[in-house]
């Protein structure tokens, strides 16, 4: 039962799962404060130094207001929506691969909670799950607006899926396996994914803005500042859980642009400084973390930037160019991939 | 036939393939919010730090006294009357033979209260006020309160603070003050 394995497995899957919480919560205190400066003023510095102590003061706050259950809303579904949501957006840590492995005498510990051969697909199931949580919240609301800003949220969701499902198929014909680990330890050094698939990234780029419902695709979010959307009804701590899990899907959307397309943990010349394997390992994890939090400050600059997409605009982005483009990169990486013998050929 | 000689064509140009693709337009705006990230805010963090107020800014109320340290105010009424808000409310009582240091005629307030929630800091009163008494002083803006009860300002907190050569302090309310003639 004390197995080492699995005793250090529950203590990384608590790590990750407080810094997930922990990053999602202080996304909120950095996207006021970086709302702020790109608007020339100054953000939340009135709770604790600095405002550091912002997200405790709305935890607090949306813990201690009333929780409203509509009448005839199904008790049930309205309860689940927002735990839905959570869910899946939680579940999608467990197959990034946070660092190499460390190594101690009693045996070596992966820094990553699941290695799946298939953690790609993985993946892409969660964020298809992701879906439900939006269309249950709006469905069980009672409320007609919430069911239209639910619809509408749902279909922006299932259309941008496709275009990323087939921006990383390119992906995996490269690299010849789903397994995430595989995939950050073929960009070793300064071989990253980028430079063969820029195209690739861009596509899966805008289809991950588009997934978590962040500008300019955030029609769901402006409905519930204009007329409804799926969380009208919701109050209190139900409401944090969906806001809650949008920050938290930025997070992993950012976690996974990072492994995939730039190299992870990976960062030149890491190895030839001759450090002890340990501090290389978390070197590593801390490269992977400035990538990922790099990712989210682009998140959120683009978001205080451009003005959001109309729905037809929105349908016709996503099916009209994006999939095209992501069929014509997967026939580009195929012809790539046959003829780069008879390429590299003309160089030697 | 021509109304005007200001007229401009309007063109509803097709979009360049540089303008379809949104990208070079993103770029450009995100470009322009990095330069706003790095550049100073303009906000004011009160109250560290205050506005800069005019020397005509209508600010708290303020009994004045005259050089022998007698108020002025004789409980008149005008500044009642010509309130548009119908903020203040006096109580005239007759000055007793012994108090001749502390009132300047016959006549004082011997309740004289302005409701700070119904003025609207128009200076109508200080405009009317025959004995040049009441004055809106500059420094002072109203504070805030839980209760509204706190925002009835009676005489403690109006008349202007008196110092003594010897120490006293007599009477309340705003140190600072601009003169009418100031």
């Amino acid at each position: 039962m004390f197995d080492f394995f699995i005793i250090s497995k529950m203590i990384l899957v608590v790590i990750v799962f407080a810094i997930s919480l922990g990053i999602g919560a202080y996304s909120t205190y950095f996207e006021r404060i970086f709302a702020a400066f790109f608007q020339d003023r100054v953000g939340p510095d009135r709770a604790g130094p600095m405002g550091i102590l912002q997200p405790l003061a709305d935890g607090v706050k949306l813990f201690t207001k009333e929780e409203i259950l509509p009448t005839d809303a199904n008790r049930f579904l309205f309860i689940a929506g927002p735990s839905l949501a959570m869910l899946t957006a939680c579940m999608s840590s467990a197959v990034i691969p946070w660092g190499t492995y460390l190594q101690f005498d009693a045996g070596r510990v992966d820094l990553q909670v699941a290695d799946v051969n298939i953690g790609l697909l993985y993946v892409f199931g969660v964020v298809s799950l992701g879906v439900y949580g939006v269309m249950i919240g709006g469905w069980s609301s009672n409320n007609k607006f919430s069911l239209l800003g639910a619809i509408r949220a749902a279909s922006q969701n299932i259309s941008y899926e496709i275009a990323m499902g087939l921006s990383i198929i390119a992906l995996v014909m490269m690299s010849g396996s789903l397994s995430m680990r595989d995939i950050t330890a073929q960009q070793a050094g300064m071989n990253w994914n980028i430079f063969y698939q820029p195209l690739g990234f861009l596509i899966f780029m805008i289809c991950s803005f588009a997934e978590t419902n962040r500008t300019p695709f955030d029609l769901p979010e402006c409905e519930a500042e204009l007329v409804g959307g799926y969380h009208t009804e919701y109050s209190s701590m139900k409401l944090g859980l969906y806001l809650f899990s949008e920050y938290i899907n930025m997070f992993i959307s950012s976690a996974i642009m990072a492994t995939l397309y730039f190299g992870g943990y990976n960062m030149p010349f890491i190895d030839s400084i001759g450090l002890p394997h340990n501090i290389v390992a978390i070197l590593g994890v801390l490269a992977f973390f400035a990538k990922i939090l790099f990712f989210i400050f682009l998140f959120m600059w683009v978001r205080w930037t451009i003005p959001r997409f109309r729905y037809d605009q929105l349908m016709r982005l996503g099916w009209q160019i994006l999939i095209p483009l992501a069929i014509v990169n997967i026939v580009l990486t195929g012809i790539g991939i046959l003829s780069k013998d008879w390429i590299v050929s003309f160089f030697h | 036939m021509q109304l005007t000689n200001r007229k401009k064509l309007v063109v509803n140009k097709e979009m360049t393939f540089a303008e379809r693709i949104y990208f070079p337009a993103i770029l450009g705006g995100m470009r322009i919010t990095l330069r706003h990230f790095f550049r100073k805010s303009t906000t004011i963090r009160y109250p560290e730090q205050k506005r800069e107020l005019s020397s005509n800014y209508r600010g708290l109320h303020v009994l004045k006294r005259d050089e022998e340290g007698k108020e002025r105010c004789t409980a008149c009424g005008l500044c009642a009357l010509s309130c548009p808000a119908e903020a203040i409310t006096m109580i005239s009582a007759e000055r007793n033979p012994g108090d001749e240091h502390l009132y300047k005629e016959e006549k004082y307030a011997s309740t004289y209260e302005i409701n700070m929630l119904r003025c609207i800091f128009c200076g109508l009163c200080e405009e009317a006020c025959p004995k040049e008494a009441i004055f809106l002083t500059k420094d002072e803006l109203a504070i805030s309160s839980m209760d509204r009860g706190d925002f009835i300002y009676g005489k403690d907190r109006l008349v202007e603070k008196e110092h003594h050569p010897d120490g006293k302090v007599r009477g309340g309310g705003p140190v600072n003050t601009r003169t009418y003639h100031g």
